[in-house]
């Protein structure tokens, strides 16, 4: 009668129950840009293993331009990947063909960044969640139609569900919005939720609602969560597991409480201490410098090299595999390896901590007194 | 309508920047929305001050008022905008000539337009774009002086000086900011009104840009409008924070206090909007519901349908901003909630409640 939606009549896992739902394997996406002539790849994505468990979140935390987008995408099968495999419930589950590619999208479904942009505003949120239920769970009708309807908006919370069935996107707020973007979703009853900086574009005080609905989705369906955020202290609060990204590779995972306080990686350490906490006015990792490598053409060895205190020229040579530093927890970077040559690792408060708040350029600038007294002069005269 | 509550810390301190009473209404038919509600700010000379609040409460729509940039159909219809020169002289923005208000612009007061790193102009050099900026105020100075300033300007900002024959595109999101943060500071102006900075940027950027910033502050001494809705960076940078809800403020306070001693219900739920990097996880609500709907305001404190210190008087008394009604705080500080206002709750005929605890936080 109504949706299937409860995690009992799922189908049960082939294998163990420890298999992930959604597994990626070396998964890799370079995209072609430039012109005829001088082509160049963007190397996007370079060997990502990821694993999303039922019932568990696992978020990937990374700048803007990191990949973790396009890793999204890939899972998603929007986009085909270059290399690698998309393994769901251990098995291939490349889609080649448009019915395959239905048969994903029912059980791995996507929430996007913008509510704004991801819902039609010429349509009603009925018509919005009638057509995926349509899509998704066959030829519903009448009475089972309708209490589709009401599960899935009670499953957002959007109550009274009268209040918010007939009403367009535009008469909705930004959260609402999003709400009926995760109805949607589920309208699939899916195992996978891809979510893809779900709150980044919302108003700050009601973020924390959908982060508290999604984790509620996660402990009553069920489903396995893929939370991708810039945002580290949200990664904290949501998620079991944390993934950082940079320039396309990842650099430290494990459970989100050791990433976050003792963070392995120099460029997690950055991170971490670069965030806005008026707790620790101290922690400052200050004076830290540089930016992004270009992905068109990545540094050689370890991607953060140029911008490491530590890099070494093992580290500009060859590419750090994932290393265990702990309880489940991996990075990758050289100096938690036997190697001789390894970088030592210090703290990058150290590193960066001791240092003024200004840069060699600009404490070079400000001990050019003469330019300094350019400025003044040039006032005097702009003023008469 | 003379009483302006924040004054108090005028007597101590130097104003460089003063709004009274700044209303806004956006559309001009009979109904239009009145988004910005006899606001009242002071900036003080070599202060950050921040405001902060969430999409739609005005914030943007308050400095743009204030430097009369306000696209059409923002209106303002009331109020008055001191700027105070360092020579002593006193101007109201709002009634300054076209003339005098284009002289005035980028010299006495800049902006940094949110999304700045989209605002240069694709096709022309950044340095070029500087040197055009300054020979626009200063038409004594030669292409070439001005270059050579457009070069200390973008060392200053940390970009090695051989970038200004750059074009935007060859920059980075953040050297792009920094670009326009030069490109602000060209002609030294007193005030720096700093739209959402650095919300596009990542968190390394951002620390590097606010640091900047506040380098920047301390050795040119201008005075700044930081405007952004992450209070965790705010408290970080602000000397001074003003928090903005519904086209009002609600809370106008010193950095440490707004973090340690939140008067207002609002800006105590804000600040329990983030969850924290450092301290124990704990569970967090957010504010529940959703911002009102300017067109349809409702009657009293328009916090009041998502206030869990919400009584009888909020539907009916429009709160002001009045010193909290805590012993022992700061007098220059104040909020616009009628549990810290017993007097005006009283004289409407209401039962005053006290403040919670919650909201008198030591």
């Amino acid at each position: 009668m109504t949706l299937p939606l409860s995690p009992d009549t799922r189908p049960a896992d082939p294998a163990a129950p420890d298999t992930p739902v959604l597994q990626a394997v070396d998964l890799r996406k370079h995209f072609v840009t430039g012109s005829f002539r001088r082509r160049a790849l963007v190397h996007a994505v370079d060997d990502v293993n990821l694993a999303l468990h039922r019932g568990r979140v696992v978020a990937l935390v990374g700048e803007s331009g990191s990949g973790k987008s396009t890793i999204a995408r890939l899972l998603s099968q929007l986009t085909p990947a270059t290399s690698g495999q998309i393994l769901l419930h251990g098995q291939d589950a490349t889609a080649r063909n448009r019915r395959a590619f239905r048969r994903y999208v029912r059980r791995v479904q996507m929430i996007f960044q913008d509510p704004f942009g991801s819902l039609n505003p010429v349509h009603t949120v009925r018509y919005t969640l009638t057509r995926s239920v349509r899509i998704h769970q066959g030829r519903l009708r009448g009475a089972d139609l309708e209490d589709a309807l009401t599960t899935l908006l009670e499953r957002v919370q959007l109550t009274p569900v009268e209040r918010y069935v007939d009403k367009f996107p535009h008469e909705l707020s930004g959260g609402q919005r999003q709400r009926v973007a995760i109805a949607r979703a589920l309208a699939a009853d899916p195992e996978v939720l891809l979510a893809d900086e779900p709150i980044s574009m919302l108003d700050v005080s009601i973020r924390l609602g959908i982060l508290n609905l999604l984790r509620d989705l996660r402990d009553r369906l069920q489903i396995a969560i893929l939370y991708i955020t810039h945002d580290i202290a949200s990664a904290r609060y949501f998620a079991d597991r944390t993934m950082v990204m940079y320039a396309g590779r990842i650099v430290e995972t494990g459970d989100s409480e050791s990433v976050t306080q003792d963070p392995k990686h120099p460029y997690t350490q950055l991170l971490v201490r670069s965030a806005p906490d008026p707790d620790d006015l101290d922690a400052r990792a200050r004076g830290a410098r540089g930016e992004a490598p270009s992905l068109v053409r990545p540094p050689s060895g370890c991607r953060f090299n140029p911008r490491c205190p530590f890099a070494v020229d093992l580290c500009r040579a060859e590419v750090p595999p994932l290393l265990a530093v702990g309880e489940e927890r991996e990075a990758a970077c050289w100096g938690y390896s036997d190697r001789p040559d390894r970088p030592r690792l210090g703290d990058v408060l150290d590193a960066y901590g001791e240092r003024p708040t200004i840069d060699v350029d600009l404490l070079h600038a400000s001990d050019d007194e003469a330019a300094v007294e350019t400025i003044t002069v040039e006032t005097k005269e702009g003023e008469r | 309508m003379s009483a302006v509550p924040v004054a108090p810390g005028r007597l101590t301190a130097d104003p460089v920047l003063e709004i009274r009473n700044l209303s806004v209404d956006y559309g001009y038919d009979e109904n239009p929305v009145h988004v910005l509600r006899q606001a009242s700010l002071t900036l003080n000379r070599g202060e950050v001050l921040g405001l902060a609040g969430e999409s739609g409460c005005g914030k943007s729509t308050l400095a743009y008022a204030a430097t009369r940039l306000l696209p059409p159909p923002g209106l303002i219809t009331g109020g008055q905008v001191l700027f105070h020169g360092r020579d002593g002289s006193t101007a109201d923005i709002l009634s300054m000539s076209d003339a005098e208000l284009r002289a005035s612009r980028w010299q006495d007061l800049a902006i940094v337009f949110q999304g700045a790193m989209n605002s240069l102009n694709p096709v022309f050099r950044v340095g070029r774009q500087i040197a055009d900026a300054i020979r626009a105020h200063r038409p004594s100075v030669s292409q070439k002086e001005a270059l050579e300033r457009a070069a200390d300007l973008l060392d200053m900002v940390g970009i090695s000086p051989d970038r200004l024959r750059a074009y935007p595109h060859q920059l980075s999101g953040g050297m792009r900011q920094r670009v326009m943060i030069a490109m602000a500071l060209a002609l030294d102006p007193q005030v720096l009104i700093m739209d959402e900075p650095t919300t596009a940027l990542d968190v390394v950027m951002q620390r590097q840009i606010v640091e900047q910033i506040a380098e920047l502050r301390d050795r040119l001494g201008f005075s700044v409008i930081f405007i952004t809705h992450d209070v965790s960076l705010l408290i970080e940078i602000a000397d001074r924070i003003a928090i903005m809800y519904a086209g009002e403020i609600v809370e106008d306070a010193t950095a440490q206090d707004v973090y340690r001693r939140p008067r207002h219900p609002y800006s105590n739920g804000l600040l329990h909007s983030f969850p924290p990097l450092r301290g124990p996880r704990r569970e967090l609500g957010g504010i529940p519901g959703s911002p009102p709907d300017l067109a349809r305001l409702p009657s009293g404190c328009p916090f009041r349908a998502r206030c869990p210190f919400v009584f009888d008087a909020c539907a009916h008394v429009q709160p002001e901003l009045v010193a909290p009604d805590v012993p022992g705080d700061d007098p220059r500080r104040s909020v616009a909630c009628l549990r810290h206002d017993p007097d005006r709750v009283a004289a409407a005929g209401f039962t005053p409640v006290p403040v919670p605890p919650e909201l008198a936080l030591r």
